[in-house]
């Protein structure tokens, strides 16, 4: 079974953000990760590899420093990379997609995996725009996932409980946290990924001209918000101090 | 040039964002002096047209189907997308919600378009819609435009829109929409409701949240009285999670749910950055913790330094009091 595995380089959930004075996120010295949802994709992919055979290639569309990215993947135990750089004036998600569903179509795939959500622009829309791109179904916050005679059988979180549902491969999958606990790269892994293949490519190398992956969305302005002000710590003995707090809520903040 | 709004609904109810887009619809259409629609999709879901009607929408496009009884994303897509190509929309808005979110994305794309996801404002500048919408879990904001692609789409954020009073006797034109599911790949082999009684942790306005600091599983009742008298949702950080004691889907934060109650009553919680990104947008914050340097301290508006097992039974019995007193 050939699984593909979407995979973004996020900036740490840690990092702290500030904005430069040409009014863009300052990225410099924020130390970067693998999007935390597509390390429950790449794992899921090595687990179905175990067990089913096959080969996992992870792909990605970023700058050069998203290699590390595709690099823990390699380590964790993926076969094969490939890196899209794109260094393009703008970009949103539509052009994201375009590119990295054009990459995919290159390859051999059964299964494509990616997390629901990338924590950074948290906008949970790429993974799917490349399954409608390739003409692929779509299974969303996926928690668990079973593929078996030419199927997937996914259990998806849906409001107030959980819902399974059955696609025909190939499919486009999307991991949710809970879906399973990804490894860490042993060291082993880790002497072994670089001798791993990283192929690299960049939008025009793939057919694509400027045209073609023109953003949809435009961003006008970024803004940092304004910092909640430490509050009260209201003072007292516990029962005190809950008959305080109780009034505060009524009287002060009228929210009960 | 039409406003769409998705009009969501489950068990034959409205959910409560569809009428937060629609408060909003109705000012932004007012404003531009175009018409206000919603898109009513499902089976025997007619009777939700009257309600959207009072709530704002000039017209309802209903979409009624057999297939359509469940949401699929190929039924519901395939019915959507085919609707906005024919009439052209000048936007389409939904919920931030697990079925909104899967529907926007996979409409987008089939109309070559633009999508702002997890908005928390809208605006028009210029007479155009300018979305506000929050990166890094929150710790920055962009503001974003669809200048040029038609429809511009957009899923807001529930719970941070304000719904206003609905017009008793407004009606809309409701308006049979072609309801082809065409072929829908996805098959739903079982739905798996927990039966709760509790709001939805994103729509509550009032959660009661708890982390390590509760100590094993068993103590969630001492959240779930509270939450009883409050008739609030009950949350929990990563760690109550990861511990096992709580199911994943009460995660609040980076890689949980993101929440903006009126009132988020932190009970153990230390105040992670990630456990922050999930709730830093609640009107008020509440903390109780018996560390007094808990980073949560840094952010709630009212804090108690204390041991949660005194101070949160003692808070249920304090605001059954007062609601009490008032029921008489
Ligand atoms: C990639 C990534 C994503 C993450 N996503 C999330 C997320 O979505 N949500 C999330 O919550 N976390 C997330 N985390 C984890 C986060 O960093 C913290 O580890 C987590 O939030 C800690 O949970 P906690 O506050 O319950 O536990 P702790 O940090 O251990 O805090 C427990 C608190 O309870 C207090 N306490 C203990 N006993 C009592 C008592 N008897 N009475 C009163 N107070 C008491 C203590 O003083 C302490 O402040 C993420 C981490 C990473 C790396
Ligand atoms: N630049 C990218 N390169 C590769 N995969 C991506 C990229 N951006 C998003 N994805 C995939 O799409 C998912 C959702 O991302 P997003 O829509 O940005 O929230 C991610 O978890 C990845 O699996």
């Amino acid at each position: 079974m050939k699984i593909v595995v979407c995979l973004k380089q996020t900036f740490d959930t840690e990092a702290k953000i500030t904005i430069n004075p040409d009014g863009k996120i300052n990225d410099q010295g924020v130390s970067l990760i693998m999007n935390p949802y597509d390390e429950f994709a790449v794992e899921e992919a090595l687990r179905l590899q175990e067990k089913n055979g096959g080969e996992v290639t992870v792909v990605s569309v970023g700058g050069a420093k998203a290699q590390d990215a595709l690099r823990q993947a390699l380590a964790m135990g993926a076969d094969k990379a490939v890196l899209v750089t794109a260094e393009l004036a703008a970009m949103d998600e539509y052009s994201t997609a375009t590119i990295l569903a054009k990459a995919i179509a290159g390859l051999e795939y059964d299964l494509i995996i990616g997390g629901f959500r990338a924590v950074d622009d948290g906008s949970a829309q790429v993974a799917g725009r490349v399954a409608e791109i390739l003409g692929l179904p779509v299974v969303n916050v996926v928690t668990k996932l079973e593929v078996a005679d030419g199927k997937a059988l996914a259990t998806r979180e849906i409001e107030g409980g959980s819902e399974v549902v059955e696609v025909p491969l190939p499919a486009v999958i999307t991991a949710q946290k809970g879906l399973n606990e990804p490894r860490y790269p042993s060291m082993k892994g880790i002497m072994k990924a670089k001798k791993k293949p990283m192929e690299k490519k960049d939008p025009a190398g793939l057919g694509l001209d400027a045209a073609a992956v023109a953003a949809r969305v435009c961003a006008l302005e970024y803004f940092l918000p304004a910092p909640r002000a430490a509050g009260k710590i209201i003072p007292g003995e516990p029962a005190e101090a809950t008959a305080a707090l109780v009034r505060a809520l009524r009287e002060e903040a009228r929210i009960i | 040039m039409a406003i769409w709004i998705y009009a969501e609904h489950k068990n034959g109810q409205l959910k409560k964002v569809t009428l937060e887009l629609l408060s909003e619809g109705r000012k932004l259409a007012g404003q531009l002096n175009e018409e206000l629609a919603a898109v009513l999709i499902g089976k025997d879901v007619a009777a939700l047209a009257a309600t959207l009607g009072e709530y704002g929408a000039d017209k309802v496009y209903l979409a009624e189907n057999d297939a359509l009884e469940n949401y699929t994303t190929d039924g519901y897509t395939n019915v959507l997308a085919a609707l906005a190509k024919e009439q052209q929309p000048a936007a389409i808005l939904l919920g931030c919600t697990v079925q909104g979110r899967d529907l926007a994305a996979q409409v987008a794309q089939r109309l070559g378009t633009g999508l702002c996801t997890d908005c928390t404002g809208l605006e028009l500048a210029d007479g155009r819609l300018v979305f506000t919408r929050p990166i890094y879990a929150g710790k920055a904001f962009v503001k974003a435009a669809v200048p040029e692609a038609r429809p511009a789409m957009a899923t807001v954020r529930p719970n941070v829109l304000g719904v206003t009073a609905p017009q008793a006797g407004r009606s809309a034109e409701v308006i049979k929409a072609d309801a082809q599911p065409g072929d829908i790949r996805q098959v739903i082999k079982d739905i798996v409701c927990q039966i709760s009684t509790r709001p939805e942790l994103t729509e509550a306005d009032i959660i009661v949240s708890g982390g390590r600091g509760m100590k094993g599983p068993e103590n969630y009742k001492l959240l779930d009285e509270l939450a009883d008298v409050l008739g609030a949702a009950v949350g929990a950080s990563r760690a109550a999670v990861d511990a096992g004691w709580v199911p994943q889907s009460m995660q609040v934060g980076q890689t949980g749910k993101t929440v903006s109650p009126v009132l988020y009553i932190a009970c153990g919680i230390s105040g992670a950055i990630q456990h922050l990104a999930g709730m830093s947008s609640s009107k008020c914050i509440v903390a109780i913790n018996k560390d007094p340097e808990a980073n949560i301290f840094k952010v709630a508006d009212y804090g108690v330094v204390g041991d949660l097992f005194e101070v949160v039974p003692l808070l249920t019995a304090e605001f059954k009091k007062m609601l009490d007193k008032e029921q008489c």
